[in-house]
């Protein structure tokens, strides 16, 4: 049995009220989603590591406490190759981790576990999140499933298509400079970066650790919502988590009461190079919200401009820190040599891709003596501005409005040779990145190609609230969760 | 300001990447390319400017510290290339070629 149709639209909630009600198993939800896969799999590649086995043994494992039902019981997830998860394989989409098999769970998938979620398969990604397409993945590039011949965006490109295909109601994603918002966009999903340190990062192989965030990508937004509420919040294992109060469903499901909301639109992320259709999409939905309550406020982020040169500084170091564990002694891949200098150099020669390289390359460069001072530490304080740009504008408005992405999907191969071309599709994104503010893309119509558009809405740090009580609003707008992506369509 | 194929080559070194003939080529021409778009930054005032720090708001900066089992070793030599019942195997460190 594949997914009917009117799960499609169904939320968490819908689900776990069939189960109350005993019109429903979780056996049979699982098994549907699992047919799904099966059926689509073969042309969209979402998963890296699929194991229908591993995904009946997580339901067979369930078990509901005798006093309730836990937020998530039974509902089936999809995780980010670059989160561990124990037991299972985790290698980043890369091959330095070939064979890797994580001896621990993430913070994130602890608690997914005890809100009772369903364990479903690892997702196909560029390879240690460095992309925007997916085609960086170190086995096999994923493809959209509004058009096969199309990039899904990226980095988590591969937890996008799975749930825009609906193989999977919902997934984890990781997001450093757009890896959640622009793949969700692409694919017209739900995607959310929460502010940093709101999500512990523990078992999150680390990127960039000042930017990594983990997110989540749903159909629907309130799916989303009760997935950030349940892996958010202070952990002793993540010094970076915040001490601050996770944020009230109650409140998200009373969205209607707050209608009033300041909405920034920042000139210089309307300027040249965004796709007509896309500032059109926007230009009618913010004239609706107006018209119901809203006010709309030019706003300017003079500093957006160097976003992506500061973020691919900033980026590029950190990572190439990072990135300096994988020497072939510990785990993963070991290339064959005579002396332990020759094993570390061939090993990562070998193991990374060209993507990965070209990073580690640029960071180590931008950190090395006689150069820090004119890169890294030129980034840094470049890095200040746009966040002091975010915290002026949120004076005077309560959310930020951007496109997420310049232009909807693009074919495969387009900007692969490109790798600066690559680097300005992230251009929306970057900036709340860069200053560690929560932001969500949400889906609001197709192009005349008719492929998603998404819209961004940025907010002030710790305000996933807020962010959700508008977003749900723009999903009764536009139900976009109602499309079937043409790609896939029966 | 100009990459030449002699910085790729200590860039290299210092990343403990061994990079083919192609490779360097590509890259210096790439990093070249992508420096320059980089050097937008330097026509910014930064003088004043503190270099940017996340702030996130926490109270538990301590905490007590309680023995707490982690891997034990079995697992972690599971994902091992190469050991033994105890260690971690490498080629000869000490006294071996530099």
């Amino acid at each position: 049995m594949r997914v009917p149709a009117e799960w499609w639209t169904w939320t968490v909630d819908d689900f776990l009220d069939a189960y109350r009600r005993g019109t429903l198993h979780p056996r049979e939800v699982v098994r549907a989603f699992v047919d799904q896969t099966e059926a689509l799999d073969l042309k969209v590649r979402a998963f890296l590591h699929w194991d229908p086995e591993a995904v009946q043994d997580a339901v067979r494992r369930l078990s509901r406490p005798s006093d309730g039902w836990p937020l998530l019981y039974g509902i089936p997830v999809a995780i980010k190759d670059n989160i561990c998860t124990a037991g299972y394989p985790t290698t980043c989409a890369s091959r330095i981790l070939a064979g890797f098999i994580a001896p621990y769970d993430a913070t994130a998938i602890a608690r997914l576990k005890a809100a009772g979620y369903v364990y479903f398969g690892k997702t196909n990604m560029d390879e240690f999140a460095m992309g925007s397409s997916t085609e960086n993945s170190g086995y096999f590039p994923t493809r959209n499933p509004w058009d096969l011949t199309r990039v899904p965006g990226g980095s988590s490109g591969g937890s996008a298509a799975a749930v825009a295909a609906g193989m999977v109601p919902a997934a984890l994603g990781s997001d450093t400079g757009g890896s959640v918002r622009q793949p969700a966009a692409l694919c017209g999903v739900v995607g959310m970066k929460p502010t940093y340190g709101r999500v512990s990062r523990y078992g999150l192989v680390a990127f960039a650790s000042s930017l990594d965030v983990i997110g989540v990508m749903t159909r629907r937004v309130w799916d989303n919502a009760v997935i950030l509420h349940v892996i958010a919040g202070l952990d002793e294992m993540d010094q970076t988590t915040a001490d601050v109060p996770v944020f009230s469903l109650d409140a998200v499901r009373r969205w209607e009461s707050h209608r009033r909301w300041r909405l920034g639109l920042p000139r210089e992320a309307f300027a040249e190079g965004l796709d007509e259709d896309t500032r059109t999409a926007i230009q009618t939905l913010v004239e609706e919200l107006a018209r119901n309550g809203c006010e709309v406020v030019d706003i300017s982020l003079p500093h957006l401009p160097y976003a992506i040169a500061t973020y691919y500084v900033i980026c590029t170091s950190e990572a190439s820190s990072n990135l300096a564990r994988y020497d072939g002694v510990r785990y993963g891949h070991r290339a064959a040599a005579r002396t332990f200098r020759e094993m570390y150099a061939r090993t990562r020669a070998e193991g990374f891709g060209p993507e990965v390289k070209r990073r580690i390359m640029l960071g180590t460069f931008a950190l090395s003596a006689g150069y820090y001072d004119a890169y890294y530490l030129t980034a840094a304080r470049a890095r200040t501005l746009i966040a002091r740009d975010f915290a002026r504008a949120f004076e005077s408005v309560d959310l930020i409005l951007t496109p997420t992405s310049p232009s909807t999907a693009w074919r495969l191969g387009e900007k692969l040779d490109d790798p600066l071309k690559m680097y300005l599709s992230d251009i929306y994104t970057v900036p709340a990145s860069l200053a560690g503010l929560p932001a969500i893309s949400v889906p609001i119509g197709k192009d005349r190609q008719g492929l998603p558009i998404g819209l961004q809405v940025i907010g002030p740090p710790f305000q996933e609230e807020r962010i959700y009580q508008l977003a749900m609003w723009i999903e009764a707008l536009r139900p976009f969760y109602r499309e079937v992506p043409t790609g896939v369509a029966a | 300001m100009k990459v030449t194929r002699e910085m790729v080559a200590h860039v290299a070194q210092l990343a403990a990447l061994e990079l083919t003939e192609e490779e360097y080529v590509l890259y210096t021409e790439q990093l070249n390319r992508i420096l320059e778009y980089i050097d937008q930054l330097q026509t910014l005032d930064l003088q004043d400017v503190p270099p940017f720090r996340n702030w996130v708001p926490r109270s538990q900066a301590y905490r007590d510290d309680v023995p707490a089992p982690g891997l034990d070793r079995e697992q972690a030599l599971r994902n091992a290339p190469l050991h033994d019942e105890q260690y971690f195997k490498v080629p000869k460190v000490i006294g071996g070629e530099p």
